[in-house]
């Protein structure tokens, strides 16, 4: 029994961590009143970007440094997702396109882009082989604190994770700090709730939108970096990270758009989404209806929180709707 | 003589064709309180809109203190120390008060090192102080502390509440439930809100108390009644620091109650040396309140008068101004015979104000009824019940089909049925597009909304409405590239005629309408007076709500006056007199206000 939890807990911790930052990344966009639908596609972005720095630099380096494979891989990482989520500002924000067209042409567009270059890479550096793999990179973002294997399997179950692992738990308290503790936060909610309103107080509505969509997109982009290198160790299967960006973003409907509330909820989802691996003696079919689970609990908390009518429960109330001064 | 707190000179501004405001002089002086009075459209919150940075105007000047200022946004209005609370509150729904006060606010100070060193250097220097400051807050956290036992106290007290009623009566226990849930929140709200929160409180307290107000700066808005939400507005100006306050049109969501407590506010706050501008329709608020009061007419600057020196009747003429002839064909209606009787009609809305109150009128065929009121006094909640768009409480709508001879009962009857026996609104609301036409759809396809239901394929028939596009656009002179131009694209009078000329299509034998030359040219408006008129004359009876006082008296046969949701008069259209007509519109008779909630 007990050789069966631990292992759970701990790939629930690592099925929850690309979750959490995608979750986190959707939030603080959507509490501008931008609705990016993109996050799947920024998440794939996140990925490749990250494997093509990083090999980039292990491909011309004779003696790769760890430090710097890591750091490469994770400003590359960045660069990749805020471009996109820049591409998706300029459309929604100064030219007011429809933001669900976005958002849906945005995740086509990185999830193609992700597999392009996850299938040709090798190929522009006439390398053989079929699949990519950076070992070195990474190993260096699965480097967990020294002493952990040294505890036993409190150590293997909560301690043996890269830093990425932590450093979502802190990105997700700091958003919660920021959104509700000081004034640039209430700034931003006033934007995500009444754009005119905030606009006649004189805060500049398309620099916060700007701030939190691009802001939103570089930590979603850190889940799909977390995803290729601590979760599959540096390496890229094509569509290996399947449908992890649309339940992010279910997990922003599950937490009610609370940075902290989500860190309990990606969990959840997580070991939803580990379940039926775990489970002994199921039929592929009686996988498959454990795997709907998380979408179903989805599904109880939008009827829940739309039966309760709870104002503060409800997404940011212009939440999909680009602003337009003069509109008044 | 004082230098005037704020002073305009020959302001201006146009908005395409129309003229707004037309040099417009005007001051205020601190200590003061100054009605601004008009009729609907004359310009009065245009003016005050560019004051407050949203317009900014074509020609004159604006003076702060003899000091002449350029005024682009609202910021900029801040940043000279006016404050305007909009009719429409501009208040996020899901904060609590303070936190909309505080809105949009730099925070205290921006990090310099200068003025880092020179803390330092404070500090330090006060050194024994500080220690002597330290263990006074250490007293007071320590003070706080009861409050979490409290808080703890509370908790369990309904948790164990819940516990013990659940198999008696869960309902209780559900009650008890969301209690303990509440206290976690409360206590939450107390012990962690952040700093600049806890501080804007203080000083929203500190303003409510000084000029009686009566304000929880931790009550979210969406949980307050409208005149709390005034409330919140008005301190948020005080609190940015305003010197120069204009209210537009506050009284008009208020009970008498509450607008007599808003008054002592607002006096407090003259005596506190502020400036205040109000813009009213109400006579007799003007009278108790102002110290002066500067009338406008058709973007007109009339002129000011000191309240003391002035009565109703005087101010009454200066508003409406004297009668001017517009030559609009009139005919006598021809044996006319009642068409649609409103009987002792109440409607209260959704947020239970009531904005019908026992309203009786009878419509006849051949005539043109109009309504006078001041906007909001009930006529879109009028035409609406009419056309069985609202649920209204009590009352007949009766309507005496010439068909048949019946009398039918439209009341509790849905829409379509009412639009069946030819009764026919044609609405035309604020933002003209809103009600009756589909502003990305062609002219055809518009025609086709009242017509898809006829089609006896499954498939639209588009020919008659084409051909009745067409029509329209040819006989009403609509200027339009083609018929398959969106509406939207057309201007304000063409759209008008394609609504009006969509209605009388349908050959009605009620037609309502509503401000159908809002916004139009002279031109276009006798275009609209004339299809009316011809409306009239093929026995129709038509009900034209107005606006403009000088057109119901030369359009209309009869006059009915209305004001917050009351009938205080109906008249002749000939030979009525302007004055009177408008002092009725301004009388207040206590009507809806007294029965608020």
């Amino acid at each position: 029994m007990f050789d069966k939890v631990f292992p759970f807990i701990n790939s629930t911790i690592c099925t929850a961590i690309p979750l959490l930052f995608g979750a986190i990344g959707e939030i603080i966009t959507e509490k501008s009143g931008n609705l990016n639908l993109g996050i799947p596609g920024i998440m794939y972005m996140g990925g490749i970007s990250g494997i093509i720095g990083g090999y980039i630099y292990e491909h011309y380096s004779s003696s790769p440094s760890t430090f710097l494979c890591v750091t490469i891989a994770l400003l590359a990482s960045l660069i990749g997702s805020l471009i996109l989520a820049f591409i998706y500002s300029f459309l929604t924000i100064t030219l007011r396109v429809n933001q669900n067209v976005t958002g849906l042409a945005l995740t086509t567009f990185g999830i193609g882009i992700g597999n392009f270059f996850g299938g040709s890479l090798l190929k522009f550096f006439n390398e053989p082989g079929k699949s990519i793999s950076i070992i070195k990179t990474g190993d260096g973002f699965k480097a967990s604190l020294p002493f952990a294997s040294k505890l036993g399997v409190f150590g293997d179950t909560f301690l043996s994770f890269g830093f990425l692992t932590y450093l979502a738990i802190i990105v997700a308290i700091l958003a919660s700090l920021f959104l509700n503790r000081t004034r640039k936060g209430l700034n931003l909610r006033a934007v995500g709730e009444n754009p005119a309103t905030a606009d006649a107080a004189g805060i500049s509505v398309v620099k916060y939108k700007y701030f939190a969509t691009l802001t939103g997109g570089a930590i979603a982009g850190l889940g799909g970096l977390y995803f290729v290198m601590e979760y599959l160790g540096g390496a890229w299967t094509n569509d290996g990270f399947g449908d992890r960006g649309w339940l992010a973003i279910a997990i922003v409907i599950f937490a009610i758009w609370r940075p902290a509330l989500a860190i309990f909820s990606s969990f959840i989802f997580g070991g939803l989404y580990m379940l039926s691996i775990y489970i002994p003696g199921l039929s592929s079919s009686d996988k498959e209806l454990i795997n709907m689970l998380p979408y179903v609990v989805t599904i109880l908390v939008l009827i829940i929180t739309s039966i309760r009518k709870k104002r503060e429960n409800q997404p940011p109330a212009s939440l999909g709707l680009s602003y337009f001064r003069e509109e008044r | 003589m004082a230098i005037a707190a704020i002073e305009l000179k020959n302001i201006t501004k146009r908005f395409g064709k129309v003229v707004a405001n037309n040099n417009v002089c005007l001051s205020a002086y601190k200590g003061e309180i100054l009605s601004l009075l008009g009729e609907n459209g004359s310009g009065k919150t245009t003016l005050m809109n560019m004051i407050s940075g949203i317009y900014y105007p074509d020609e004159g000047q604006i003076l702060i203190d003899g000091n002449e200022v350029v005024i682009r946004s609202p910021k900029d209005a801040f940043d000279h120390k006016i404050g305007m609370i909009h009719q429409h509150f501009k208040l996020i729904d899901v904060f609590n008060s303070t936190q909309n006060i505080v809105l949009g606010l730099e925070g205290e100070k921006h990090f310099s090192f200068k003025a880092a060193a020179k803390k330092t250097v404070l500090a330090v220097s006060r050194i024994p102080k500080n220690i002597l400051r330290f263990f006074k807050s250490l007293v007071k956290t320590v003070k706080r502390i009861p409050r979490f036992p409290y808080f703890v106290a509370k908790f369990f007290k309904s948790a164990a509440k819940a516990v013990c009623s659940f198999f008696k009566s869960p309902e209780y226990a559900w009650h008890c439930l969301k209690t303990a849930a509440k206290t976690i929140s409360e206590a939450y709200q107390t012990i962690m809100c952040p700093g600049y929160l806890k501080r804007a409180e203080k000083a929203v307290l500190e303003i409510s108390k000084q000029y009686g107000f009566d304000l929880d700066p931790n009550k979210k808005i969406y949980e307050m009644s409208v005149s709390e939400k005034q409330t919140v507005e008005i301190i948020k100006v005080l609190y940015r620091g305003a010197d120069i306050l204009i209210l537009d049109e506050p009284t008009a969501v208020l009970t008498p109650q509450e607008t007599q407590k808003l008054f002592a506010v607002l006096r407090n706050m003259r005596d506190d040396g502020k400036a205040i501008i109000i813009i009213t329709h109400k006579l007799h608020e003007v009278l108790s309140l102002s110290d002066k009061v500067a009338v406008l007419r058709k973007g007109e600057y009339i002129g000011t008068v000191n309240t003391a020196e002035t009565n109703e009747a005087e101010l009454t003429e200066m508003m409406v101004g004297k009668k001017i002839s517009l030559n609009i064909n009139r005919s006598e209606p021809k044996d006319p015979v009642d068409r649609l009787e409103v009987k002792n009609l109440c409607f209260v809305d959704s947020q239970g104000v009531k904005k019908l109150d026992n309203i009786s009128f009878t419509a006849k065929s051949g005539e043109i009824l109009g309504i006078a009121g001041i906007a909001g006094s009930g006529q879109r909640e009028l035409l609406e019940s009419i056309a069985g768009l609202q649920h209204v409480q009590s009352g007949e709508i009766i309507y005496h089909n010439p068909k048949t001879g019946e009398e039918d009962e439209l009341c509790g009857k849905s829409p379509i049925k009412i639009r069946e026996l030819g009764v026919r609104l044609s609405f035309v609301p604020e933002d003209r597009l809103g009600m009756g036409l589909v502003g990305n759809m062609d002219i055809v396809d518009n025609m086709m909304l009242r017509s898809y239901r006829k089609g006896k394929s499954m498939f639209l028939e588009r020919k008659k409405p084409r051909n009745l596009a067409e029509r329209i656009i040819k006989d009403l002179e609509v200027v339009t590239p083609s018929a398959q131009t969106p509406v939207r694209k057309l201007s304000g009078g063409n759209v008008q005629k394609v609504l009006v000329g969509r209605e009388i299509a349908s050959s009605p034998t009620v037609l309502m309408a509503a401000y159908p030359v809002r916004g139009l040219d002279i031109n276009s408006s006798y275009a609209i007076y004339n299809l009316l008129n011809q409306q009239k004359e093929s026995g129709v009876a038509v009900i034209f709500v107005g606006e403009d006082l000088d057109v119901l008296i030369e359009l209309c046969d009869r006059i009915l006056v209305i004001s917050s949701g009351c009938v205080t008069g109906i008249v002749e259209g000939r030979g009525a007199d302007k004055s009177e007509i408008g002092f009725m519109m301004t009388k207040a008779n206590g009507g809806f206000s007294d029965g608020e909630q």
